[in-house]
């Protein structure tokens, strides 16, 4: 196992942009963040918050300039993936930073056996005979609960259930040990009893390989379930970062605050608790940000001229570990009021 | 509530699909997607119905509208039973029962106005009434569910996942139905989106007095709108209780598994986990008896045996399960720590 404080993956300055009908749009504005091993961050957002859009640029999965633009620095051991050839950079998905989808069904080859797929990654990276590589692949299937992993190696994707296909996703991804894997809201589509099986078995890889996962999600049940740190993404930028207990429990930011009131709760069903808490309006178009604090105009709290004159850093105000993009953050007005509405 | 005559229930309702299979098409067995069900839903109350893909949930829904005759057994419609009657006979019922879809935008036509789409249930079933008070109750009911009355002109593109089920509920109220089945009507929507259209739902049921169907598969939200809930598995119905009741007191193993699994931002990891044995039993080829048995931690021989009726234990607590020895795990303890501000 890796030493647990060596951060893994450092992403700087993050930029992305699309070319659209009205020229270049930028969907994600200057992301920084560090992964260290074992650790997971969650990557909270709604749609539209860029946070997709974030993971493809970590993976470099988005279409080639001009269509897309990305800068920055997304930094793995010393390698800058963003500096790297397209030659070089297959050679890093795989052993060093993987991804899992949503749709288990769509990231399979429906006309190749499960076993072949998971053999065609290793065989890519690493000089193997077909037994070695066979031996491996039914390894790879027990790790991730399979069960008769000798009999369903040979079958088609279709012939498995949602979870089994999504078992199978995280073998390949897994094949080859990576330092990062990348989640992008890998039990969405999935029931809750099996989405509860994969975040478990996910949990359990990590203990075991140590390896760091950024875990992209819009639900804050599973975050809880799964997160050591939670990022609050919102029209591109990150908007609040911490400890998980700190942002579930004492959100700083009024659009996170916004969010957690809105999710129906377990321990309040059957209740009459009135009406969930909702957020005003909606999450504003790249190409038509709102002057200032994009979260400006659907924030109760929001001041004219305070925060629509500048667009506020991701700042400490005297809460270094759990910083907010909110210029009120530490005005004591907006601290009481947040304080009230804590459960 | 329970002394009063049930607005719709179900007797015995049961769907079965053919299988079929090679050349000829012969129908080599059957998928019981609804199995001898009785539910009963009261006038003015919201019923949620919970299960996973695959339990029956919507069939059920859409076989309780009409929207497909059931293989067997009744559905009776405020005294009348509507499984059957004729389709003539039917028409003064589909106005009062309403359905709202998942998806909105697969639910309405592209290519109509929302005026179009709000008016068309009024020429089906309101052929009397001229097309400037059609399209007066439609910019009326608009307005009712949040959208501005000039919306009316546009179409289906121009509006967000959330706008547009909000016409979709718009749609379902023009025609004044006493009861609305829902289907997954807030799965697809982002969460503070899911909470107005949640709050829009709990409005419009106080407000006009409607009955609800609640057919989803998240815990939270039935745990939110629903006065009382059922839990299917494979075509039956497993546990049905007041909600409160359900979460604080599950009676029923897969109620307890289903609780369990159910992610929440306060309770998060700290909980007990029941992770359910094997797979999934084949649809076609359930198991004898109790048909949760294969994946059950506390079954026994005689759960093979015979399928457990749905009992009362409790008053409107009824479960489907021969072990009335064990205790189970609840979601929630029945004494909650109430919101300071609540």
């Amino acid at each position: 196992m890796s030493d647990l404080s060596q951060t893994v993956l450092s992403v700087r300055n993050l930029q992305v942009s699309f070319r659209g009908g009205d020229g270049l749009v930028r969907v994600v504005h200057g992301v920084d963040f560090d992964l260290k091993a074992g650790e997971t961050l969650a990557l909270v957002g709604e749609s539209g918050s860029g946070k997709s859009v974030t993971s493809f640029a970590l993976m470099r999965l988005l279409p080639d300039p001009p269509r897309s633009q990305i800068s920055g620095h997304v930094s793995i051991g010393g390698v800058d993936l963003l500096a790297l050839s397209d030659r070089d950079m297959e050679k890093m998905r795989g052993p060093r930073i993987a991804m899992i989808f949503q749709e288990p069904l769509t990231s399979l080859n429906p006309v190749h056996r499960i076993g072949d797929q998971i053999a065609e990654a290793i065989r890519f990276h690493r000089k193997m005979t077909r037994r070695e590589i066979e031996a491996r692949v039914l390894e790879l299937l027990k790790l991730v609960g399979i069960p008769e992993p000798a009999k369903r190696m040979r079958a088609y994707p279709h012939e498995l259930s949602g979870g089994m296909r999504q078992r199978v996703v995280i073998a390949i991804a897994l094949a080859l040990e990576p330092d990062v894997l990348i989640a992008d809201e890998p039990t969405t589509a999935l029931d809750v009893t099996v989405q509860a099986q994969i975040l478990d078995l996910l949990r359990e890889l990590q203990t075991r390989t140590g390896m760091a996962m950024l875990f992209i999600t819009h639900d804050f049940g599973v975050v809880a379930e799964v997160a050591d740190r939670v990022m609050v993404m919102y029209s591109g930028r990150i908007v609040e970062e911490g400890a998980l207990d700190d942002v579930l429990a004492r959100p700083r930011m009024p659009y996170t605050r916004g969010l957690l009131a809105s999710v129906p709760r377990l321990e309040t069903a059957g209740l009459d608790t009135g009406p969930l808490g909702t957020i005003e309006g909606f999450v504003p178009s790249p190409n038509a940000l709102p002057p200032g604090c994009s979260f400006a105009p659907r924030c109760a709290f929001a001041q004219e001229g305070l925060c629509t004159s500048a667009m506020p850093e991701l700042a400490a105000h005297g809460q270094p570990h759990h910083p907010v993009r909110c210029v009120r953050a530490a005005d004591p007005a907006l601290c009481a009021d947040l304080q009230e509405l804590q459960p | 509530m329970t002394r009063l005559k049930p607005l719709i229930e179900t007797l015995g309702l049961s769907k079965h699909f053919a299988v079929r299979q090679g050349l000829l098409g012969r129908a080599t067995g059957a998928v019981r997607a609804v199995d001898e069900v009785n539910l009963r839903i009261h006038r003015g109350e919201v019923v949620g119905l919970v299960g996973e893909s695959g339990s029956g949930k919507s069939t059920l829904g859409r076989v309780m509208m009409m929207a497909e005759p059931p293989s067997s057994g009744s559905v009776i419609y405020d005294g009348y039973d509507i499984a059957a009657s004729t389709p003539r006979q039917l028409h003064p019922f589909r106005r009062k029962m309403q359905m709202v879809f998942q998806d909105p935008y697969s639910s309405l036509n592209p290519r109509m106005t929302v005026e179009d789409s709000l008016t068309m249930p009024l020429r089906f079933h309101q052929p009397e009434m001229s097309a400037r008070a059609r399209r007066d109750k439609a910019a009326e009911v608009l307005e009712s569910v949040g959208l501005s009355r000039s919306t009316i002109t546009r179409y289906p593109h121009e509006f967000s996942g959330g706008q547009r089920q909000r016409i979709g509920i718009a749609r379902a109220l023009m025609v004044d139905p006493e009861f609305i089945m829902a289907d997954e009507p807030v799965s697809a929507l982002d969460v503070s989106v899911q909470a107005q259209v949640l709050n829009l739902f709990s409005e419009i049921r106080t407000r006009l007095g409607l009955t609800l169907l609640f057919v989803t598969h998240d815990l939270a939200v039935v745990g939110h709108i629903a006065d009382r809930v059922a839990v299917m598995y494979l075509g039956q119905i497993m546990e049905i209780a007041p909600t409160r009741a359900l979460f604080a007191a599950p009676a029923h193993p897969y109620t307890e598994t289903l609780l369990s699994a159910a992610p929440d931002p306060v309770l998060g990891r700290n909980r007990k986990r029941i992770v359910m044995k094997g797979e999934p039993p084949s649809p076609m080829n359930p198991p004898s008896g109790c048909v949760f048995r294969t994946r059950c931690p506390y079954a026994v021989t005689a759960c093979a045996q015979a399928r457990p009726l749905l009992v009362e234990r409790a008053p409107g607590h009824a479960t489907a399960c021969i072990r009335d020895d064990i205790t189970l795990t609840p979601a929630v303890r029945d004494t909650p720590k109430l919101q300071a501000h609540a």
